[in-house]
């Protein structure tokens, strides 16, 4: 009962292609748990079984110790679910839809509208405005205030910012935390890794398993000190010329630069020199702070060898 | 409670509805076109019947004869010719329908006992051929009785002349049997077509997710998605019977509040179908698809065009299990003969059976888990 979700070597499968194997997962009360991991990883499927709407294969999942397959109907009480695609309904209003939707849970707007409020905010002002005519942004500020309209005690987002455009998105993070702060558990999936460290504990997930989970801090923490920016005036021969490297582990394209993974003894300015001596130009190696990315690429590599 | 959640999801059904750029219109536009079109052009009277005649006589009579199919309604004469091989030339490329050989001496044969005309028809096109081979034969008996007459011989014995009065549809007009049918087809389209592919775009645009996690119970959901269609069918019919009524001026000789009845319940039967199918399949192209199935059945094997009695017997007990066949026997009872309801019990009850047990159905394949 002290976790708000409790996930047990869940499983499903879809045909013969596992969608989830054996995932195990804790998430405390009103913590801020973000679920990372690349498209078809599993996310939208484990969302579907918190939110009752799919039958795990096997293993079980409850939130606030409601079985999601037994007390479904209780369940639905306590969850406010986002999925993936925007499902509210385009052709009705935004006041409509809010209304809607209070009137299905049989609650009143003026009850939830302390908790709506920052969210819902900036709909005000055009509520006779089709859903279907919104922004990207508005359309998930509009359906995350529908979401929220029955009090839930934890919210499911799944991938709320996918599509939505960087300044939306931060802002569209901010409301979360001000969520957070009223004892709303957040579980949020994303397939943005730099969205990762808002989150108080990320699950790392990829072909339906779990890979780590932890704070972004401490993941972040294990890929250790040997990690290194480069950059050069021709960079795709820089990639090819460090991947042949033999004290280099690694070596992929980040951002603007290269991240080399390095084996232990490497020495910035010897490889520097070694590849001057090959005709490369304007090389410059130095230490890089790594970020979930980072350890994401490292954790994905370890499985396919 | 369970009240003030049907009552928004009726609304939002309401709007959205009102909201669609296609449905409003065409559930007023088609029961117009159809009312209005159809009985002129599904006609099975038979018109304009080609007749070529091979006249071998050449006397007063065969000419009266000619003269009197030029003049029936329903006939013309194509063509008059000497030899048979001459008028199969009219038949073989369309023109006519129908060759009457007058044999040689006719008339004077028939005075003294003994001789026939010869009818040939193009059977290619049954009815025709065999209506069309009627009304000559019709013709010919005419032209005939009035001849005798004339000359003083009437041969027919009284006893044999016979008298037909139709009752209900007394000129035994085509249209009076069709537009109550055509109400049933409409009633079977729009009532069967629209909650289909309406559940359906709730799934394929996703808005069935949202609905799903809420504590809305199936039941209510579906009964949200049967009743606008009672409402829809009602006005469906309504707008049939105005215009059977301004333009075709057939108004039902049974009362109208019974054939509402009727109406709510094969409404609920169709729209339980429509939603039925529409939870079991997840593309619109997969609902309709098979819903197309169900109609065409339904149309061809409700006694809508064709009469039960006329099918081989397998067919007739497969017709039990068919619903419209009890709207439409409901339907032409009280518009052609006035039949009050006491007597249509039967039909009643078995509608309402298929109705109750379509809804169940709907609710139960209706999956909030998967």
């Amino acid at each position: 009962m002290d976790c708000a979700v409790k996930i047990d070597n869940l499983s499903k499968l879809y045909g013969k292609k596992e969608a989830l194997s054996n995932i195990d997962l804790k998430v405390e009360k009103g913590e801020m748990f973000g679920i990372i991991g690349p498209d078809g990883a599993g996310k939208s499927t484990l969302y579907k079984i918190m939110a009752t709407l799919l039958l795990p294969d096997s293993g079980k999942a409850s939130i606030f110790g409601l079985d999601t397959v037994r007390d479904y109907r209780k369940l639905r009480e306590k969850i406010g679910y986002m999925p993936e695609r925007f499902s509210l309904y385009q052709d009705l209003t935004v006041a409509e839809n809010l209304n809607f939707f209070a009137s299905l849970f049989g609650v009143k707007i003026k009850d939830s509208y302390d908790l709506i409020a920052p969210v819902f905010s900036q709909l005000e002002k055009f509520p006779n405005r089709k859903a279907g005519a919104l922004s990207g942004g508005m359309k998930q500020k509009l359906a995350l205030s529908c979401a929220l309209i029955h009090r839930p005690a934890i919210l499911l987002l799944d991938e709320p910012t996918t599509g939505v455009d960087a300044i939306s998105r931060n802002e569209f993070w901010e409301m979360l935390s001000k969520l957070r702060e009223r004892d709303i558990t957040i579980l949020v999936s994303t397939s943005y890794m730099d969205e990762a460290n808002r989150c108080e504990r990320i699950a790392m997930i990829n072909k339906g398993r779990i890979l780590e989970v932890g704070t972004p801090q401490n993941l972040v923490s294990r890929i250790g000190e040997n990690l290194f920016n480069a950059v050069g005036e021709n960079m795709f021969r820089l990639l090819s010329e460090l991947r042949v490297m033999p004290e280099i582990e690694d070596c992929y394209t980040f951002g603007s630069t290269l991240h080399i993974v390095a084996k232990k003894g490497f020495n910035p300015a010897r490889a520097k020199l070694e590849l001057e001596e090959k005709g490369l130009k304007g090389i410059s190696i130095y230490p890089a702070k790594g970020d979930i990315e980072d350890l994401f690429i490292k954790l994905t590599r370890n499985e396919e060898m | 409670m369970k009240i003030r959640i049907l009552k928004a999801l009726l609304c939002k059904e309401i709007a959205l509805m009102r909201r669609n750029p296609i449905i409003p219109k065409m559930i007023v536009a088609m029961p117009l076109m159809v009312m209005l079109v159809l009985p002129l052009v599904a006609n099975l009277d038979v018109r304009n019947v080609g007749v070529t005649i091979v006249d071998n006589d050449r006397s007063q009579l065969s000419r009266r004869i000619i003269y009197d199919i030029q003049m029936a309604t329903s006939l013309t004469v194509t063509k008059v010719c000497d030899t048979h091989n001459e008028a199969m030339l009219t038949v073989e490329n369309g023109k006519a329908d129908v060759i009457l050989t007058i044999p040689p001496d006719y008339s004077k044969l028939l005075l003294s006992g003994g001789s026939k005309v010869d009818i040939e028809a193009n059977g290619v096109n049954a009815t025709k051929g065999m209506l069309g081979a009627n009304y000559v034969a019709q013709s010919v008996a005419g032209t005939l009785k009035q001849w005798r007459e004339e000359m003083g011989v009437d041969l027919t014995p009284e006893t044999e002349k016979v008298s037909v009065l139709n009752k209900y549809n007394p000129t035994l007009n085509f249209r009076n049997y069709m537009i109550p049918a055509l109400m049933v087809v409409l009633l079977i389209i729009i009532c069967g077509f629209v909650p289909t592919l309406n559940l359906v775009n709730e799934k394929e645009t996703g808005t069935i997710e949202a609905m799903n996690v809420t504590p809305v119970s199936r039941f209510i959901f579906v009964l949200s998605k049967l009743i606008p269609f009672w409402v829809v069918g009602l006005f469906v019919i309504t707008v049939g019977m105005l215009i059977g009524r301004l333009v075709y001026g057939l108004t039902p000789h049974g009362n109208i509040l019974a054939i509402y009845c009727a109406t709510i319940l094969f409404s609920l039967v169709m729209s339980g179908l429509g939603v039925a199918i529409a939870n079991n399949s997840s593309t619109m192209l997969q609902s309709i698809f098979v819903m197309f199935a169900f109609i065409m059945v339904f149309q061809l094997m409700s006694g809508l065009f064709t009469p039960i009695r006329s099918m081989p017997e397998w067919a007739q007990c497969v017709t039990y299990a068919i619903p419209p066949r009890y709207y439409i026997e409901i339907m032409r009872s009280i518009y052609l003969k006035g039949t009050p309801v006491s007597e249509l019990w039967q039909p009643y009850t078995i509608l309402f059976i298929f109705a109750v047990s379509f809804s169940i159905i709907a609710a139960m394949t209706y999956k909030k888990q998967s």
